[in-house]
């Protein structure tokens, strides 16, 4: 009874979704057509549709979208393993945090868009920049809750596995780790978006191929359309991304109630 | 080890704690506190609230250092954590990411006992505590209860010879709460291995005197100190359901409750 409620839930917010969407678009194509927006400035729903659908039919969109994920995925990976590996060893040792720690804010204040040049200069056109600016926003938000989960550990559960007869190696294998890990999952979302923001700003200031090249080379030419159209592609990539994350989440902290 | 050590479990010599307040001053939890439990016997301490029970208890657990004093188990000198102790706190002290067998079996996976043997063993404890459906539950699926025998199982499946438990039940409802004192008991009564050693912090009188050999008195915090010791010599083994009512139950209670009174008093006073 209470699955099929839950589902029929789901059912209408999926419906609510849909015409909230379709809503939306019907309400800009009008007031397009109606003279009411300009097109040149916000270009419309079904020329974006056809724009896309000749990405498609053409091949030229997929280059595009495996260069992106493919930088935001190295990015991820790369800047997970740092900041997991620096929260874990901050937090075990509470003097070198407490050095660090005013560098480390200092470092996640700067503005990522301000390093994207140097980045470009250091690494080059190619995906390595691209990973590089992912990196810095995926480690602060990996070292944060790294640090807090390790921090966070119940007093309790430390005691009881030393009394159980835990190494201190164990301790952090068995205590620390998942106990940092169901933060750094609850973080994966805010991480994974990140991730991608690093790829394509870094695309759009300097490239040759990804999402984040095609929004800045039609903005260069003024085709409003192409814009639109790469926006689209980047925000169905992250919906899509999210729900699968989601069910990665749910199933890896499946112990919870 | 002489022959006097080898007659207790568990001792504490002067033992006295001092912790640092944040205003720099100096709080003395216990004073000169000294114990000594034989080898299978069933020790409750009963104490008014913030009288350094489970001070006691950490101390004797080697997970708090004492300020002064020492702490003997089986005659050794304890420099570390506790090897020959296993606590069951007052808290869920499982690890809510392992489901019940793998948090049974604890103790056995950290000193590297294969799963093949460690799970047979952890579902043989699941089996004697009642919970062999929940094996692949987690905690957070399990009721207050359950948790609490998991944690049982979880202490007894080590065979370590001496059991420190703070407050164990006092979360519990007071029917389950009867009810795990029972199957505590049995549990220590059918010791496969010669009966654990007990040490139960409490501040219920009655479970005290119920489930005890003999109960210990603290006074009222800061500078706690042993003021009451007292033998009980209901038979064993003891039907808790019945027990509360009989006279002699009644006497003990009487006699023990005028002694604490006064330190629950002061301790409300302060």
């Amino acid at each position: 009874m209470k699955s099929s409620r839950a589902s029929g839930r789901r059912h209408v917010v999926l419906a609510w979704q849909l015409a909230v969407g379709a809503g939306a678009l019907a309400v800009w194509q009008t007031l397009v057509t109606l003279g009411v927006l300009d097109v040149f400035f916000v270009s419309r729903p079904s020329d974006i549709a056809r724009r896309l659908a000749t990405w498609v039919a053409g091949g030229t969109l997929w280059g595009h979208l495996a260069t992106t994920l493919e930088e935001s995925l190295l990015g991820l990976i790369v800047g997970a393993a740092l900041g997991i590996s620096f929260g874990f060893g901050f937090a075990r040792s509470p003097t070198v945090a407490a050095v660090f720690d005013p560098y480390i804010k200092m470092l996640n204040a700067v503005p990522r868009v301000v390093l994207a040049p140097l980045f470009l200069l250091w690494f080059g056109l190619g995906i390595w920049s691209k990973v590089a600016l992912s990196v810095t926003l995926v480690f602060f938000v990996m070292f944060f809750n790294t640090y807090q989960g390790v921090r966070d550990a119940d007093r309790v559960l430390i005691d009881n596995v030393r009394m159980l007869g835990a190494s201190e190696r164990q301790l952090v294998r068995h205590v620390l780790i998942p106990s940092a890990l169901t933060w750094i999952f609850s973080s994966l979302q805010t991480s994974l978006g990140f991730a991608m923001v690093g790829a394509v700003v870094g695309e759009y200031l300097g490239a040759t191929r990804g999402l984040g090249y095609v929004i800045s080379q039609a903005e260069g030419t003024f085709y409003t359309t192409g814009v639109f159209a790469g926006m689209t592609v980047l925000g169905l990539v992250v919906v899509i991304v999210s729900a699968g994350v989601s069910r990665l989440e749910r199933w890896l902290l499946r112990w919870k109630a | 080890m002489d022959v006097t050590d080898s007659m207790t479990a568990l001792e504490l010599e002067s033992v006295s704690k001092h912790f640092d307040t944040p205003d720099g001053s100096s709080y003395c939890a216990l004073e000169d506190v000294s114990l000594a439990v034989p080898p299978g016997a069933f020790i409750s301490i009963v104490g008014p609230s913030g009288c350094g029970k489970s001070t006691l208890l950490n101390i004797a657990a080697g997970l708090v250092m004492p300020s002064s004093g020492r702490v003997r188990v089986h005659g050794e000198s304890l420099g570390g954590v506790n090897r020959r102790a296993t606590y069951m706190f007052q808290q869920d002290a499982l690890l809510p990411w392992k489901n019940v067998r793998e948090n049974v079996a604890l103790g056995l996976t950290l000193c590297g006992v294969g799963r093949g043997e460690r799970y047979a063993r952890a579902d043989d404890w699941l089996a004697r505590v009642g919970l062999a459906q929940f094996a692949t539950h987690y905690p957070s699926q399990l009721s207050g209860g359950m948790r609490k025998r998991v944690a049982m199982a979880q202490n007894w499946i080590i065979d370590r010879s001496v059991l420190l438990m703070d407050e164990p039940f006092s979360a519990l409802d007071v029917h389950t709460r009867h009810r795990m004192e029972s199957e505590l008991l049995a549990l220590w009564e059918q010791g496969d291995t010669g009966r654990k050693t007990i040490v139960f912090v409490t501040h219920d009188l009655e479970e005290a005197i119920a489930l005890a050999d003999e109960v210990v008195v603290l006074s009222a915090g800061p500078a706690s100190r042993v003021i009451a010791r007292h033998q009980v010599t209901l038979d064993r083994p003891r039907d808790l359901f019945e027990l509360r009512t009989s006279t002699h139950f009644v006497e003990l209670y009487r006699s023990l409750w005028a002694v604490l009174r006064d330190e629950v008093l002061k301790s409300q006073r302060s």
